[in-house]
């Protein structure tokens, strides 16, 4: 199969091209960028005119609730969404049910996601057994099977013993350790950032200090034991800030946010919005602004979806009962775009974000658009309005605060391997 | 970003739909419901102490969470509107079955319920229940979590308009668990809705919620300057359980530093009332000689809570469809 992209805007944050330039697909793979190569005879033209064609997004936290949380979503219906999102490889957290702890859970899973044919699975393994932050995996064992690292998911931590020793042991093997820094005793029984809308709806509140203490002790660990870290959905200005210093002082750590936290505060609970129930909890607007400067300085890497499918039911509650997450993965793009416009940053800055920085943070030779590189495209356009609803969504969690709003920047094609996986319908699914 | 959307209590009229929260309902609205309760508060007294406002309506009652003075009193409020009531302990059936909150009130709504009145552990329940009910059937707040309990609120501005009449040139002090408190945050928001120009909470850092002073109040962690010329003393009730955590060492500490004695009262205007939404815990946050006292109003609260809430509930009933 022979793919020419034709007429559209390439734009390639690698190496920095943002030009109107044809893309040629031969064997999976990209056989030449602006000229087609010699004897190359398109089975397909793909009209791009007005598009961006853009490396496929990885999307570094996307929950595919199997195994054992099938009830929520499936594997089919969440590569689906990947792909509808522009999504070409994603990154699985470990908290699955039983948690990805065994080299056979992983295999498993890798098996069946490369069988749908859709986005690359890159999974996380479980830093420690069952995720109870007491005894260590087989990580060699696990990365082996395909993990890309270890991480504990939303799972306490709490003993520093066992976390110093997790990080000396994945060190060994170059292994980097994902963690979502956050004081388990401080966020005990939170849902909501303590402060003044928790107190104000008498919510139980997580105090940032629960962010700024985990982030203080995971610093000093990194210091003493070399490990490669990278930290998972900051939510707070200190947080921003403290990653900041140690990137200063050279300490090598890495980090994301999801991306709802580059829009949303503690404001938009309003009256006990469940789908603003999240992990971590939206916090003040000056946390949110320091987000998005952050992102905008390169404190903060990249920008992830955090994509977590609920079933209707299990937000049909009142908040604190409520299960927490949004879906996200059909709204990384847009809601990525609205971030860069919202504070002046390039189409190609933010692209960035969904792209090359994150294959940087997973050491993968992906998120890039050069000859002789698989063929991982998404294409979309940046300035067709689409709006949210349960029924534009192909990810079965229709969980999103973002319902019933318009959003620019609709994904019109996704490659992967140079085969199309997507393509959108004529009008969006409204 | 905000999604705030319109206020889910007020109908398209303006009118008072649901009772979920005092926060934003408007000083003209609270003053209309101490006035309906004024004008009931007669009925209570007369021989046959009740009028047929609400016949033929069905009431239920239904209680998440245990509780026997605020289901008593609803009860008596709405048998005196000559409306049926329908009493409900939801955690000792359907709940343990695995019955969810929505499938509980959809059940009771297809037995043509025309009010619920919802108490529930979760703070936004009633606005959860208040958000799927048909538009015919009104919900009241009768204890959400910590978030609120409007009508006592409500009762307690009663009852300070009562003996004080006016609330503008009023110093109140609340005193205890706010925290945890429902009672406290519907008391916060009726006072500074009705004027009065200094609010006080006074607690230990441990028991106040973050940024409680954005709430419009003056925080003290010292009783004696707190309570200094008070026109209005609010005790809160301090569980037993907050003893068990972090929060407070002993009952006999906490008794010491922040229980309304004689002594500390006596530092509040000569004229101050003592208050208390009950059940109290004598000797932990207030001690007998007060709460018997001639300063006591907390028998009062209880007589005019019946006054307030058949007032709530005439007012629900009446407002357009």
């Amino acid at each position: 199969m022979k793919i020419h992209i034709r007429g559209g805007r390439l734009i390639e944050p690698k190496s920095g091209i943002d030009a109107q330039l044809d893309v040629f697909i031969a064997a999976g793979k990209v056989a030449a960028i602006g000229e087609a190569p010699a004897d190359f005879h398109a089975n397909r033209v793909i009209d791009a005119n007005g598009l961006v064609v853009c490396p496929g997004l990885i999307d570094l936290s996307a929950r595919l609730r199997e195994p054992g949380l099938e009830y929520m979503a499936t594997l089919e219906s969440e590569m689906h969404a990947a792909v509808a999102g522009g999504v070409t490889s994603l990154v699985c957290p470990p908290d699955t049910d039983p948690p990805l702890d065994e080299p056979g859970l992983v295999e498993m899973l890798r098996h069946r996601a490369k069988n749908l044919h859709q986005a690359r699975v890159f999974p996380l393994g479980a830093l420690t057994q069952k995720l109870e932050g007491q005894r260590l995996t087989e990580m060699a064992e696990l990365h082996d099977a395909g993990c890309i690292a270890f991480s504990q998911a939303d799972a306490p931590l709490s003993d520093s013993n066992v976390l110093l020793r997790a990080m000396q042991y994945a060190s060994t093997f170059g292994f980097t350790v994902w963690l979502r820094p956050q004081d388990s005793f401080l966020a005990r029984d939170g849902v909501a950032h303590d402060g003044e809308v928790a107190s104000r709806l008498g919510l139980a509140g997580i105090p940032a200090c629960a962010e700024s203490i985990a982030i203080a002790r995971i610093l000093l660990l990194v210091r003493e034991t070399g490990a490669r870290v990278h930290l998972c959905r900051l939510s707070t200005q200190d947080g921003v800030d403290m990653v900041r210093e140690a990137r200063r002082q050279g300490l090598p750590v890495t980090c994301d946010i999801g991306v709802h936290h580059a829009h949303l505060s503690e404001m938009d609970i309003g009256y006990f919005n469940s789908n603003c129930h999240v992990i971590p909890p939206f916090r003040g607007l000056r946390d949110r602004d320091a987000l998005r400067e952050g992102l905008k300085d390169g404190t903060i890497d990249a920008i992830c979806s955090d994509h977590a499918p609920v079933d209707d039911d299990a937000k049909l509650l009142p908040f604190a009962e409520s299960e927490a997450g949004v879906t996200g993965l059909e709204l990384l793009l847009p809601l990525t775009l609205k971030w860069a416009k919202d504070v002046g940053v390039e189409l190609s800055d933010a692209i960035a974000k969904l792209t090359t920085e994150p294959a940087r943070i997973l050491a993968l030779n992906k998120g890039v658009l050069a000859q002789g590189l698989n063929a991982d495209l998404c294409i979309f356009d940046p300035d067709e309005y689409w709006k949210v609803t349960p029924k534009a969504l192909r990810s079965q969690g229709k969980n999103t605060p973002f319902q019933n709003m318009e959003l620019a920047g609709r994904v019109r094609y996704t490659l992967v391997e140079g085969v199309v996986v997507y393509e959108a319908g004529e009008k969006a699914g409204a | 970003m905000a999604f705030l959307s319109r206020n889910p209590q007020l109908n398209q009229h303006g009118e008072l739909q649901h009772l979920l929260t005092i926060e934003g309902l408007g000083a003209g609205m609270v003053r209309h419901i101490l006035d309906t309760a004024q004008s009931f508060v007669s009925v209570s007294e007369r021989e046959v102490k009740k009028i047929p406002l609400l016949r033929g309506k069905s009431i239920f009652n239904l209680f998440f969470e245990p509780s026997t003075r605020t289901r008593t009193t609803f009860e008596i409020a709405a048998k005196r509107l000559s409306a049926d009531v329908i009493n409900l302990n939801i955690n000792a059936s359907s709940q343990s079955k695995g019955e969810t909150v929505l499938d509980t009130v959809d059940n009771l709504a297809a037995m043509q319920a025309d009010m619920f009145i919802v108490r529930h552990a979760q703070s936004g329940a009633a606005h959860f229940i208040a958000g799927h009910v048909a538009p015919h059937i009104h919900v009241v707040n009768a204890g959400d979590g910590r978030h609120a309990h409007p009508t006592q609120g409500l009762l307690d501005m009663y009852t300070i308009r009562h003996y004080k009449q006016e609330f503008h040139n009023l110093r109140v002090a609340i005193v205890g668990d706010v925290l945890h408190s429902r009672v406290a945050r519907s008391q916060i928001h009726a006072l500074t809705t009705l004027g009065v120009p200094e609010v006080r909470v006074i607690a230990p850092k441990t028991l106040l919620p973050a940024q409680v002073e954005r709430m419009g109040v003056q925080v003290y962690h010292d009783m004696a300057q707190g309570l200094k010329d008070v026109d209005v003393v609010i005790m809160l009730r301090l569980q037993n359980e907050r003893m068990r955590g972090a929060l407070l060492p002993s009952a006999q500490e906490y008794f010491k530093s922040y229980g309304l004695t004689q002594d500390k009262l006596a530092l509040a205007k000569s004229d101050a009332i003592v208050m208390h939404p009950g059940p109290m815990n004598r000797g932990v946050e207030i001690d007998s000689d007060v709460a018997d006292g001639n300063q006591s109003v907390i028998l009062p609260q209880v007589t005019f809570g019946i006054a307030v809430r058949m007032a709530v509930m005439s007012i629900l009933a009446g407002s357009k469809q």
